[in-house]
């Protein structure tokens, strides 16, 4: 480890700085300024995902964020080479299974615990549940004035079937205090900077929703290891919550005797005003809320967007909805740019916090161009907007209805 | 003056000069070690030569200078996808040296947004003080990656038909 640090930092100091200057074919100024550990990655060759389809719309390659086109999101779980990929720092790299350990410790634990992979596999029962994840940030591409970050589109989001075990059956093991609030996770990600004690990320949930039946400490997504990408070897995945506060490459959870307040928990950092603001409205942080139950939301996965249909022809639309916490009470479509809905079939989810298939069969009335539009509702009756929903500062929680462009020929 | 502020005056000068000799010893210790290390480090020929190479490449500087021709198609940097334009080559140069050239390609926002992203990486991200670059790097951004106003929706747009 040490080795490849030093080596990496001399081949840096070295030439870093040469290298730069011969690429863009003059001197840098204020050069020296640059921190001996930055990587020019101006020079890093093209590579893909490590374990990733080449069909996913890559969005950052350093840190590597991608998303899935949504006619590839169209099976009921989520093939683990298209589920897209979130990342704030750099995976780590060689993984020991057999020396992996979770600790759980923090000032509500009883007592500090350290368990070994096997021991969490063989100490308690297994379970397995198909759950969503969508990132905060979906959407994010639509709203103006632009929020800055990953511009993602349609595709954060994927719905898989993780098994693992319970976050309530480890807690509960170590035992928790009458004092606890909130969990947080700590993970095994390294800093973009290169500074080895700089923490990516560590956000977390209220006790209540980690001691949900489907909250999972998973080592497994659709029955293989999970993706590296998705964070392998082991991972939460607290299902209906901004995927941020499913932790990847797990190492360490606190129960906290208050919010957690580890990085990219505070701030503005998923986080929406506390009451409508204006598009454009600077808002302080003390008038921001962390994002809990991500809302209703829905995406047409078949048929892809583009499709010319035969005069008189009927076809199937269909697709997923999914409403945070909540179940999906109906999902409508319109093929009149929303002046009539048409009720579709929905099914239930596999289990709680899964996403649920809805279809229906079309016919375009005459020649044209239409545009399918899909809005969901959720149980207590709140549905998708046609137009943006409310701006917010980071441009988080986008959940205007999809549109796909079909034509009759 | 007392005895006792004497002594004190006494002693505190005695100190300074300790001290002051401690100095000029570490100094001419820290010296050697220098011109034993870097031994052009004391050549000011040099040093100056290498300054004015500086002051020259800064103040007559071609904006599109280390540009490859071939590499720009309808005025975009194909290996980056940057718009081509004055200060692009400082500005993928400086950006990519932490992050993805798509951070910068994939946003959009005014002069003060642009400055707001560049405070907020030096405060929280670890990036340097970039001196007179700023200002070159935040006219290239405000001109060529502005907000446009899209309105609450935009119409759809690439769409790739195809017969079902």
């Amino acid at each position: 480890m040490l080795d490849k640090k030093d080596s990496r930092r001399a081949f840096i100091s070295k030439s870093a700085l040469a290298a730069f200057t011969a690429l863009i074919g003059t001197k840098i100024v204020f050069g020296d300024n640059i921190p001996e550990d930055i990587e020019p990655i101006g020079l890093e060759p093209k590579e893909a995902i490590a374990g990733k389809s080449e069909a996913l719309t890559i969005l950052n390659n350093k840190p590597w964020n991608a998303e899935t086109p949504p006619h590839l999101l169209d099976p009921e779980v989520t093939p683990a080479n298209l589920m897209f990929v979130r990342n704030n720092g750099i995976p780590p790299e060689k993984i020991d299974l057999d020396n992996w350990t979770l600790t759980i410790e923090g000032e509500s634990a009883v007592k500090k615990k350290t368990f070994t992979l096997k021991e969490l596999k063989a100490n308690f029962k297994h379970y397995t549940y198909d759950l969503t994840l969508e990132c905060g940030g979906n959407g994010r591409a639509e709203f103006n004035p632009p929020a800055k970050g990953n511009q993602w589109g349609l595709g954060a989001v994927a719905c898989t079937r993780w098994t693992g075990i319970r976050l309530k059956d480890v807690l509960n093991a170590v035992g928790i205090k009458s004092t606890a609030q909130y969990i947080g996770y700590y993970g095994a990600d390294t800093h973009l900077s290169g500074d080895p004690d700089k923490v990516v990320i560590s956000r977390g949930v209220p006790i209540n929703k980690a001691l949900e039946n489907e909250s999972l400490i998973a080592w497994q997504m659709n029955g293989d290891a999970i993706p590296k990408m998705n964070g392998y070897p082991l991972r939460l995945v607290i299902g209906g919550w901004p995927a941020s506060v499913s932790g990847k490459w797990l190492t360490k959870i606190v129960i906290r005797d208050k919010e957690h307040d580890g990085p990219k928990m505070g701030g503005q950092s998923y986080r929406v005003p506390k009451f409508p603001v204006q598009p454009g409205t600077k808002v302080a942080d003390k008038d921001m809320k962390i994002i809990e139950s991500m809302p209703v939301k829905s995406i047409i996965t078949y048929p892809k967007t583009g499709a010319i249909i035969g005069k008189g022809k009927t076809f199937e639309i269909r697709g997923h909805a999914w409403a945070g916490d909540l179940l999906v009470k109906e999902v409508q479509v319109s093929i009149d740019f929303g002046v009539t809905w048409k009720k579709c079939m929905t099914n239930p989810p596999k289990n709680r916090l899964a996403w649920q298939r809805w279809r229906t069969n079309i016919t375009l009335p005459e020649l044209g161009y239409y545009e399918i539009w899909a809005r969901a509702i959720d149980e207590n009756g709140k549905g998708q907007p046609m137009i943006l929903p409310g701006w917010n500062p980071k441009g988080y929680l986008n959940n205007a209805c999809h549109r796909i462009a079909v034509k009759q020929s | 003056m007392k005895h006792s502020e004497r002594l004190h005056l006494v002693l505190k000068k005695a100190i300074l000069v300790r001290n002051l000799s401690l100095g000029v010893l570490i100094c001419s210790a820290l010296l050697l070690i220098q011109v034993e290390l870097f031994p052009n480090a004391l050549n000011f020929k040099q040093n100056n030569e290498a300054k004015i190479e500086q002051i020259v490449e800064t103040s007559d500087f071609d904006p599109f200078f280390g540009l490859d021709s071939i590499e720009v198609k309808n005025g975009i940097h194909t290996p980056t996808g940057l718009i081509v334009d004055t200060s692009v080559m400082i500005v993928r140069a400086t950006c990519t040296a932490c992050h993805s050239i798509n951070l910068v390609t994939q946003n959009k926002a005014d002069r003060k947004g642009w400055k707001d992203m560049i405070v907020w990486m030096q405060e929280s991200q670890g990036l340097w003080d970039l001196g007179a670059n700023e200002d070159l790097i935040l006219n290239y951004l405000a001109k060529n990656y502005a907000p446009k106003d899209t309105g609450r929706r935009k119409n759809l747009k690439n769409i790739e038909w195809y017969e079902l």
